[in-house]
C-alpha cells in the first residue's frame, strides 16, 4: 500500500501518546487525536462542555504525556490579570522588587472555566497567547516555549458567564467537544472510579526537545495544489451565499490547513488528504462561523458545509 | 440488515418542522371547502397540535394515541362517505394522513413522507378546481415543497436563500413541463369518472319557460359563451344567439315539444354577409350552441335542429369551442311542413279570453299587418319593461296585457306568440341571449347569463320563419345598448354587469381575459388541439405512437445538452482523475456510489464495510489516486492505478 504508514521513531512516539491518552479518557480518541494535533499546529485549544465531562483531565493529561510544565487556573469573576501574570513584590532582604511569575509562565497552562472570567482578565491571556510574551510594569517578559493555553468553557447559556467575543475565539486554533461518554466507557469509570489518580503516574513520552521536532515534522507535510483548491473551495462556500453571516477568515484557512497537516501528521501520512481537512474542519469551523440566526454552527451546518463541496 | 436497523435514522432538525407543517397546510387547507366540516377541525386541530409541541418543544403523543385517532378518524370517513374509495373518500383519507403524519414526525424519514405526501396531494386539487387561482395556488405550494426538501437536506439558510433555490430548481424544470405539457398523449374526457350529478349545478336556458325563469336568470353575471369574429362584428341589433325554440303552450309555460315524426332538414337560403365566429361555450349540459341567427356553416359534429337551432350530437358537458358562419340576413324554411305550422297555431283552450277576442279582430288582416297592430299596441300603450313584474294568475296574458303591463322579456315574447296564434299567425318562442360585450383587452364578445333574451318568431308565407322582436318595442335601448341601458339602476342586476367606474371595467376585462386565455391554452388543450398544433409544428397527423417517439427523443436531447453542458467544465481531467473516475463508476453500477464529497480513503473504507470481497482491491486503488492527486506520486502509482481499472472489472466479468 503507497500510503502505508511510516513506522519511524516519530510515528511510534505519537502513537504511543494517544495511546496512553485513551487509557485514561475513555472512549474519546477522536477528541484526544483532535486536541493532540493543536498542539502540534501550535495552536492553543478550547475545549467547550459541560462541568464534569473530563476537559480538565484531558488538558492535564496531555501535559503529562508530553513532559511540560502544566499549571492550572481556575478563571472567576474576582479575578485580576495579575492573578495570570503575576506581580512584583518588595523583597526586605534585598531592597528590590522582586517579580512573582503567575502560572501563565508554563508551558501548558489551563485555563479552567475561562468564560467565568472578566473581559479584562480574560484579554490579559489572550495576548500572552497571541504574543507569547507578557508585559508588565513597563517590563516585557518572554514566555516559556512551547507555550500552549488549554481553555475549558462551559456552554455560555450557563448563568454567570462572560461569552469569549469571536475575535478572541478566533485565536484557539481548535475548539472541541467531549460530550458524555459512551455506555461502555462510563461503565468502565465506574468500575475504576475516577480517573484524576491516575494523573501522577502517567511519565513522559516524550524527551524534552522532541516536541518540537514533531511540531516540524507535522508543519512539512505536503499539501498538493489539488489538496489546497479543495480547501479553499471549502473556505469561499463559507463566505458566498447566506449560509453563514460571514465567512472564514484567511487566519481560519491557514489554522485549517495547520490542523488538516497535523491531523494527517497523527495518522502517519505524508501528505494531506481531503478526509484530513473534513475531519478537523468542525473544530476549526464551528467557533468561527455564526448562523444568520444568531447561533454558532452546529455539527449539522459543517456537515452539510461538506457535503456541498465536491472532492476532485 | 440487523447492522443497518441499529443504526438510528438522521434525526430531524428543530428548525426543518415549520416548513414541514407550512406545507402540510398548504396542500390540505384548499380541500377544507368540499371535506366534512368534522374531518377540516380535526386536521387543523392536528397541525395546531403540532405547532404547540413544536414551540414548547414537547415529546410527540405516544404511537397506541396515535394509532386511536386515525382508526376512529377512517371509520369515521367510512361512516361520512360509505366508503374509503372514491375520489371524495380519496382525497379525504389523504388529507387525515396529512394531517396525522406530523404528530409521528421523528426523524427525517417522516419528514420526506410528509413531502412526497404533499406533492401528491397537490394533484387532487385538480379534481375540484381547474382556475387560474388553483394553478397560482399549486405553483406556490410547489415552490414551498421544494423549499422543504432543501430545508432538509441543506441545514439552516434564510428563507429567501431556500425560494431563490427553490424556484431555480422549478425554472429548471420548465423545458420538461412545457415538452410534456405539449406532447404527452391527451385523452378526450376526465381521467377519472365523475358522480352523475356533477353537472347538475350548471346555470343556462332551460327545455322549459315560464314568468321569472329568465329574469331569474339574469341575475347571474356567469359568462355563458365567449366569441372571436374573424372580421368584424354584426350589429348589436344582429346579436340573437339562438337557444331553445318553443312551441308548445300550456297556460303558463312554453316547452320544447316534442314531436314524434321525423321533420325534414331545414332550408336556410342565406344572403348578404356571412360572418365567421369561434365560439367558447361553457358548460351547460344541454345540446344547443347558440349559434347567432342563423347559421350556415356549422362544427363537424354539430347539426342544425328542424327549429333551426345548431344543436351537437351530445349534451355539452365541458367547455368546448366551436366554429361557425351566419348570416343575419336569411330566408328560412319557406315551405315548412304542415305539423309544425300547426303546432305553431295551437294553443290551450278557454283561457285569456280578452286576449283572443282582441286578436280576432285582427284576422282579416294580413299576417304582416297583424304583427304591425300587435308591435303598435306594444309600442304606444303604456307597456314598462322591468325585472320585477307583478305576479300573475290564472288568464296570464290577460293580465299581463290589459291590467299590469309590467313585464320581462319573457313576458312579452309569450303574449306576442300568444296573440299570433290567436290571430291565426304560425308563431313560437325562442330563447337565448341578445348582445354581448367586447372584451377590449383579447378581442372577444363575452356573453354573459345576464344578457338571456326570449323573442318570438313567426312564419310568413313566402318569407318563412321571421323574427320579432316585441321587448325591442317596448324597450329599444335593451336590444340597441344592452340590458344595462335599458333597466333603471333600482333594478337588481348582477354587480359585474353593472360597471360603473371605469378602472373596475378595466380591471375585470383584464381578469376575464387571463380567464379566457387560460381556457384556451390550458383547460382547452384537447387531443384535437393537440393535433392541430403539432401538425403546424410539422407532425402530420400525429398518433400516440409518434407522440410518444417525439417525446422520449426531446427529453433525451434536453437532457443530453443539460449533460454536456454540465460536463464543459471538466473536459480535461487529469489521467489520474480519469483512472479514479473509471474506477469509481465500475463500482457504482455495483451498486455503491463515491459521494460527490467523498474523499478517497473514506471512500475505500465505506466499499470496504459494504463489499468486504472488494476491500484490499479498493484500498490499493484508494491509495494510488491519493498519492497520484495529493501526494508526490508518480507515472508508477498511475499505471498501478490503472491496473487496479482492469482488475476490478476482469473480476465483473468473472463473476458475470
Amino acid at each position: 500500500m503507497p500510503a502505508k504508514p511510516s513506522t519511524t521513531p516519530t510515528r511510534s512516539a505519537i502513537a504511543g501518546i494517544l495511546a496512553a491518552a485513551n487509557t485514561v479518557i475513555l472512549g474519546k480518541q477522536a477528541q484526544i487525536r483532535l486536541a493532540l494535533c493543536c498542539l502540534l499546529a501550535k495552536g492553543h485549544l478550547l475545549i467547550e462542555d459541560l462541568p464534569g465531562v473530563g476537559k480538565t483531565t484531558l488538558a492535564h493529561t496531555l501535559a503529562r504525556l508530553l513532559g511540560f510544565h502544566f499549571a492550572r487556573v481556575q478563571f472567576t469573576s474576582d479575578m485580576l490579570p495579575a492573578d495570570i501574570l503575576g506581580v512584583s513584590v518588595f523583597d526586605r532582604e534585598s531592597g528590590n522588587f522582586r517579580f512573582l511569575s503567575g502560572p501563565v509562565f508554563s508551558q501548558v497552562l489551563l485555563a479552567d472555566e475561562i468564560n467565568r472570567a472578566t473581559p479584562k482578565t480574560q484579554s490579559a491571556l489572550l495576548e500572552a497567547m497571541e504574543e507569547g510574551q507578557v508585559t508588565t510594569e513597563g517590563e516585557t517578559r518572554t514566555l516559556p516555549r512551547p507555550f500552549f493555553v488549554i481553555a475549558t468553557q462551559n456552554p455560555s447559556s450557563q448563568i454567570g458567564t462572560f461569552p469569549l467575543p469571536e475575535s478572541q475565539l478566533d485565536r484557539f486554533l481548535l475548539r472541541i467537544e467531549l460530550g458524555y461518554p459512551d455506555r461502555a466507557a462510563e461503565r468502565s469509570l465506574l468500575e475504576s472510579g475516577g480517573r484524576r489518580e491516575q494523573l501522577p503516574s502517567l511519565a513522559a513520552r516524550l524527551a524534552p526537545g522532541a516536541f518540537a521536532a514533531l511540531q516540524n515534522e507535522a508543519a512539512a507535510v505536503h499539501a498538493s495544489p489539488a489538496l489546497l483548491d479543495y480547501l479553499q473551495a471549502l473556505v469561499e462556500t463559507t463566505r458566498e451565499g447566506e449560509r453563514f453571516v460571514h465567512g472564514l477568515s484567511p487566519r481560519a484557512a491557514l489554522s485549517l490547513l495547520a490542523a488538516a497537516r497535523a491531523w494527517a501528521f497523527c495518522g502517519g501520512r505524508t501528505m494531506v488528504l481531503p478526509e484530513d481537512v473534513q475531519a478537523v474542519l468542525p473544530a476549526v469551523a464551528r467557533h468561527r462561523l455564526r448562523l444568520p440566526s444568531g447561533d454558532q454552527a452546529d455539527a449539522e451546518d459543517i456537515a452539510a458545509l461538506i457535503r456541498s463541496v465536491p472532492v476532485t | 440488515m440487523g447492522k443497518r436497523s441499529r443504526a438510528r435514522p438522521p434525526a430531524l432538525e428543530h428548525g426543518a418542522v415549520p416548513w414541514l407543517l407550512a406545507g402540510a397546510l398548504a396542500t390540505a387547507a384548499p380541500h377544507a371547502g368540499h371535506l366534512p366540516p368534522w374531518l377540516s377541525l380535526l386536521a387543523a386541530g392536528a397541525l395546531l397540535w403540532r405547532s404547540w409541541l413544536w414551540q414548547r418543544r414537547r415529546r410527540l403523543p405516544p404511537r397506541w394515541a396515535l394509532g386511536l385517532l386515525a382508526i376512529g378518524s377512517v371509520a369515521g370517513i367510512a361512516w361520512q362517505f360509505h366508503s374509503v374509495f372514491g375520489r371524495d373518500a380519496g382525497v379525504a383519507m389523504l388529507v387525515l394522513l396529512m394531517a396525522l403524519k406530523p404528530l409521528e414526525m421523528h426523524a427525517r424519514r417522516d419528514a420526506l413522507v410528509i413531502v412526497m405526501l404533499g406533492f401528491f396531494l397537490l394533484l387532487t386539487h385538480y379534481f375540484y378546481s381547474q382556475s387560474i387561482a388553483t394553478g397560482v395556488w399549486l405553483l406556490a405550494t410547489m415552490t414551498l415543497l421544494t423549499g422543504t426538501l432543501i430545508r432538509l437536506h441543506g441545514g439552516t439558510q434564510p428563507v429567501a436563500t431556500i425560494a431563490r433555490e427553490a424556484a431555480r430548481l422549478l425554472l429548471q424544470a420548465l423545458p420538461f413541463l412545457l415538452i410534456l405539457y405539449l406532447l404527452f398523449p391527451r385523452v378526450s374526457g376526465p381521467l377519472w369518472g365523475l358522480p352523475q350529478d356533477a353537472h347538475g349545478a350548471l346555470s343556462g336556458l332551460s327545455t322549459q319557460m315560464s314568468p321569472g325563469s329568465i329574469s331569474n336568470l339574469i341575475q347571474s353575471g356567469a359568462v355563458a359563451f365567449r366569441s372571436r369574429f374573424v372580421d368584424e362584428l354584426p350589429e348589436k341589433t344582429e346579436l340573437y344567439w339562438r337557444g331553445p325554440v318553443f312551441d308548445a303552450y300550456d297556460g303558463t309555460t312554453w316547452r320544447v315539444s316534442a314531436q314524434q315524426s321525423p321533420r325534414p332538414a331545414p332550408v336556410i337560403e342565406a344572403r348578404g354577409v356571412t360572418y365567421t365566429y369561434t365560439t367558447i361555450l361553457e358548460a351547460h349540459n344541454q345540446r344547443w350552441l347558440l349559434a347567432l341567427d342563423l347559421p350556415t356553416r356549422l362544427p363537424p359534429d354539430a347539426s342544425l335542429a328542424p327549429t333551426l337551432e345548431a344543436v351537437a350530437s351530445v349534451p355539452v358537458r365541458v367547455r368546448s369551442r366551436f366554429t361557425f358562419a351566419s348570416s343575419p340576413d336569411y330566408r328560412a324554411n319557406r315551405g315548412e311542413v304542415p305539423a309544425t305550422l300547426a303546432e305553431a297555431l295551437r294553443l290551450p283552450a278557454r283561457i285569456n279570453p280578452r286576449s283572443r277576442a282582441l286578436a280576432q279582430q285582427w284576422q282579416s288582416l294580413p299576417p304582416e299587418r297583424i304583427v304591425e297592430a300587435a308591435l303598435a299596441m306594444f309600442r304606444e300603450d303604456d307597456f314598462h319593461y322591468t325585472l320585477q313584474p307583478p305576479l300573475l294568475g290564472r288568464d296570464a296574458v290577460d293580465q299581463f296585457l290589459f291590467e299590469t303591463r309590467r313585464g320581462f322579456c319573457e313576458h312579452y315574447a309569450s303574449a306576442f306568440v300568444f296573440l299570433m296564434r290567436a290571430a291565426g299567425v304560425p308563431a313560437r318562442v325562442v330563447a337565448g341571449y341578445q348582445g354581448g360585450e367586447v372584451n377590449p383587452v383579447d378581442g372577444y364578445l363575452i356573453v354573459r347569463q345576464s344578457d338571456a333574451h326570449a323573442w318570438a318568431e313567426v312564419w310568413l308565407a313566402g318569407v318563412g320563419w321571421v323574427r320579432i322582436d316585441p321587448t325591442a318595442a317596448v324597450a329599444p335601448s335593451r336590444i340597441e345598448q344592452g340590458i344595462v341601458a335599458a333597466l333603471p339602476a333600482s333594478e337588481p342586476l348582477p354587480a359585474i354587469v353593472r360597471l360603473d367606474a371605469d378602472w373596475l371595467r378595466d380591471l375585470r376585462n383584464r381578469w376575464e381575459a387571463a380567464n379566457n386565455g387560460w381556457n384556451i391554452w390550458v383547460l382547452g388543450y384537447n387531443p384535437q388541439r393537440q393535433r392541430e398544433l403539432l401538425s403546424r409544428l410539422g407532425l402530420q397527423d400525429p398518433d400516440w405512437q409518434s407522440m410518444t417517439t417525439s417525446l422520449a427523443v426531446l427529453c433525451s436531447l434536453l437532457l443530453l445538452s443539460v449533460t454536456l453542458w454540465t460536463l464543459r467544465e471538466r473536459r480535461h481531467p487529469d489521467p489520474a482523475q480519469l483512472a479514479w473516475g473509471k474506477y469509481c463508476g465500475q463500482l457504482a453500477r455495483r451498486g455503491i456510489c463515491r459521494a460527490e464529497w467523498e474523499g478517497p480513503l473514506d471512500f475505500a473504507d465505506r466499499v470496504a464495510q459494504a463489499r468486504p470481497a472488494l476491500a484490499a482491491l479498493t484500498s490499493e486503488a484508494a491509495g494510488h489516486y491519493a498519492e497520484l492527486r495529493y501526494g508526490r506520486g508518480g507515472e508508477g502509482h498511475l499505471r498501478l492505478l490503472r491496473d487496479c481499472v482492469r482488475r476490478l472489472s476482469r473480476e465483473r466479468r468473472n463473476e458475470v
